[in-house]
């Protein structure tokens, strides 16, 4: 890189360079979000998956879970709970924690309502219908 | 130091240092959980100690990224610093907000948390490192427009450097994309889409335009090779960072519900996200080659090249490991994920700070360099932190494969649990590799407090 190529070069490359890309990246957003509705599964965003979502988020359920394979990796994914354990399961584990069996991992006791269990379980169903791609690989999450 | 006001940095960089203690002492207590599940169990559950590390790990390097500039602008521009009095100001405010916000998570339960603090009005809360209450993200907001204030007003009252223009775009950059942690969207597909415009955009975006003004203004300083030569290498890096990084957020968007077209646009951009670290690492040792003086820093330079290197292993080997959608559908959300995490995030953003941290602290402290004693000290704990890095990063690559071939490959698929299970040995191998890491860092503060010989500042 001698005298050839010189710093105000380089910069212009930067500038134009940076605009250019974020540019496709708005435009590739741009379509992604008018694709969004084949897959997002939303048509089935429900106040009671609304409220479920939130329930979600005030427990910070992410913070020892993935969801959709985003999350800490703690516990077991539940982006695809809803089908491998089914609902009544789900709620059941809620109302048992924590297990209390020394060395094992713990999950606190969350002391949600019938109402907000039946709320968590309705967005971890909506959750598994949505258009992943086929991940996880199986049912294992 | 040339100019008054950039003692303004030195609370920044204590306060840097002391959570990044705390992140760490919350990292072994997190790595203990995971092999004695019920460790400390239910004063501090693992999703706190979660929080607390990586949202620690966070404004520790927002107070490194803040002293940098207060340090670095006033000698990029020539001149002092617009507001003293403001950024002294704003180290407590942002401390106190941080300290209150970590109180929070450790002695409030989340779900009252964030009733306390009005997520019923803005739900912003519970999502992965965006956990903190409403308050303390407007919070964030004020500082860092506040702080930008007084940063670009010194730039635009001074001289105008391409390493203080890259800085300012980095932590413009930083302040507005922070902004999308405000949009919290009822349908998971698009809060998950507009989540990673934070996160990648920062980590993968304008932060590596922090780190390579950075890195550019330290090796400037440590080996005296022109302005003209180092700017343009930083102008060449950060261009290979965004025309990489930017589409390369596609590769977040293979699974999360968006097209699928995003395989083949993330795949292919984000495999040449290591190309600009790479070129980093070039640019660090030719720099430090064609040195045209021995800086008495040692330990700086040492930190320097560490970055470069840690930074291209870490953020680019360790990325490209998974990045590709065909490996990605196996590894998305593994261990492999967590291996990658901490060695990117201590190879880029920690040892930039911390090298910036060592060059700085001797000056603003009346000295050219530490004393010979204390260097070797701190470049002890250089390699003991580093190594131990090194160790995290292939026990929890270990770890992911087995995990990603017992979970997910194999014909007869384990559950989550019982893998766990499997990997323990490996989850207690980076528990010791994390020890190792607390002593390199026990080390490292040690080392601020050793005394010797020095010789004064001559500039």
């Amino acid at each position: 890189m001698s005298g050839i190529f010189t710093k105000s070069m380089a910069r212009n490359i930067f500038y134009g360079g940076t605009v250019f890309f974020f540019l496709l990246f708005l435009a590739l957003t741009f379509d992604t979000n008018k694709e969004f509705p084949k897959r997002d599964n939303s048509q089935n965003l429900t106040p009671e998956v609304i409220a479920g979502k939130k329930i979600w988020e005030t427990r910070n359920c992410i913070g020892c879970h993935t969801l959709i394979g985003e999350g800490a990796y703690f516990a077991p994914e539940l982006g695809n709970v809803y089908q491998r354990r089914g609902p009544d399961f789900i709620k059941a584990w809620m109302q048992a924690q924590p297990t209390g069996a020394p060395g094992r991992r713990q999950m606190p006791q969350f002391h949600l309502t019938d109402t907000e269990l039946d709320q968590i379980v309705a967005f971890l169903k909506y959750t598994s219908e949505i258009d992943t791609a086929k991940w996880p690989p199986n049912i294992e999450g | 130091m040339q100019y008054k006001s950039q003692a303004v940095a030195k609370p920044y960089f204590i306060a840097a240092i002391g959570l990044f203690i705390g992140q760490i002492i919350f990292g072994l207590i997190m790595g203990m959980q995971y092999v004695v599940g019920d460790f400390l169990f239910p004063e501090i559950p693992f999703n706190v100690a979660r929080m607390v590390h990586t949202n620690l790990l966070i404004v520790w390097l927002l107070f490194g990224f803040m002293g940098a500039a207060y340090y670095m602008v006033p000698e990029e521009s020539e001149t002092e610093l617009y507001s003293p009095k403001l950024a002294i100001a704003l180290f407590w405010v942002f401390l106190a907000a941080g300290a209150l916000t970590i109180l929070g998570y450790l002695f409030v339960p989340y779900a009252t948390l964030a009733q306390m603090t009005g997520n019923d009005l803005l739900a912003t809360m519970g999502r992965e490192f965006l956990e903190q209450p409403l308050p303390t993200k407007l919070g964030i907001v004020v500082v860092a427009l506040a702080f930008l204030f007084n940063i670009t007003m010194t730039v635009l009252k001074g001289r105008k450097t391409a390493i203080s223009t890259v800085l300012l775009l980095g932590l413009w950059g930083l302040a507005i994309f922070f902004l999308f942690s405000f949009y919290n969207p009822h349908n998971l597909v698009k809060d998950k889409y507009y989540w990673w415009w934070v996160v990648h955009l920062w980590v993968e975006g304008v932060w590596e335009l922090i780190l390579g003004a950075l890195l550019a203004f330290v090796l400037i300083k440590v080996t005296g090779v022109d302005r003209e030569v180092i700017e343009k290498w930083l102008y060449v890096i950060i261009t290979l960072t965004l025309v990489t990084g930017i589409i390369g957020t596609g590769h977040h968007y293979y699974w999360i519900g968006a097209p699928d077209y995003w395989q083949w646009w993330g795949s292919i951009f984000s495999a040449l996200e290591p190309i600009p670290f790479f070129a980093m690492t070039v640019f660090a040792f030719n720099m430090v080659n064609r040195r045209r003086r021995e800086h008495p820093n040692k330990a700086a330079v040492l930190w320097a090249l560490g970055t470069g290197v840690m930074a291209f292993l870490g953020a680019g080997v360790w990325g490209f490991l998974h990045t590709l959608a065909p490996v990605n559908y196996y590894t998305h959300g593994s261990q492999i994920t967590a291996a990658h995490g901490h060695m990117a995030f201590y190879g880029a953003y920690v040892m930039v700070v911390l090298t910036l941290i060592s060059y700085a602290m001797p000056i603003l402290r009346g000295r050219a360099a530490n004393s010979n004693k204390a260097q070797v000290f701190e470049m002890w704990s250089f390699w003991l932190m580093t190594v131990a890095m090194v160790f995290i990063t292939l026990f929890l690559t270990a770890a992911g494969i087995l995990q990603v071939w017992l979970q997910r490959v194999s014909d007869t698929p384990m559950s989550f649990m019982a893998t766990q299970d499997q990997v323990a040995l490996f989850y207690w191998m980076r528990e010791w590799a994390g020890v190792m890491f607390f002593i390199g860092l026990v080390v490292y503060v040690i080392s601020f407090f050793i005394k010797g010989e020095t010789r004064a500042v001559t500039q």
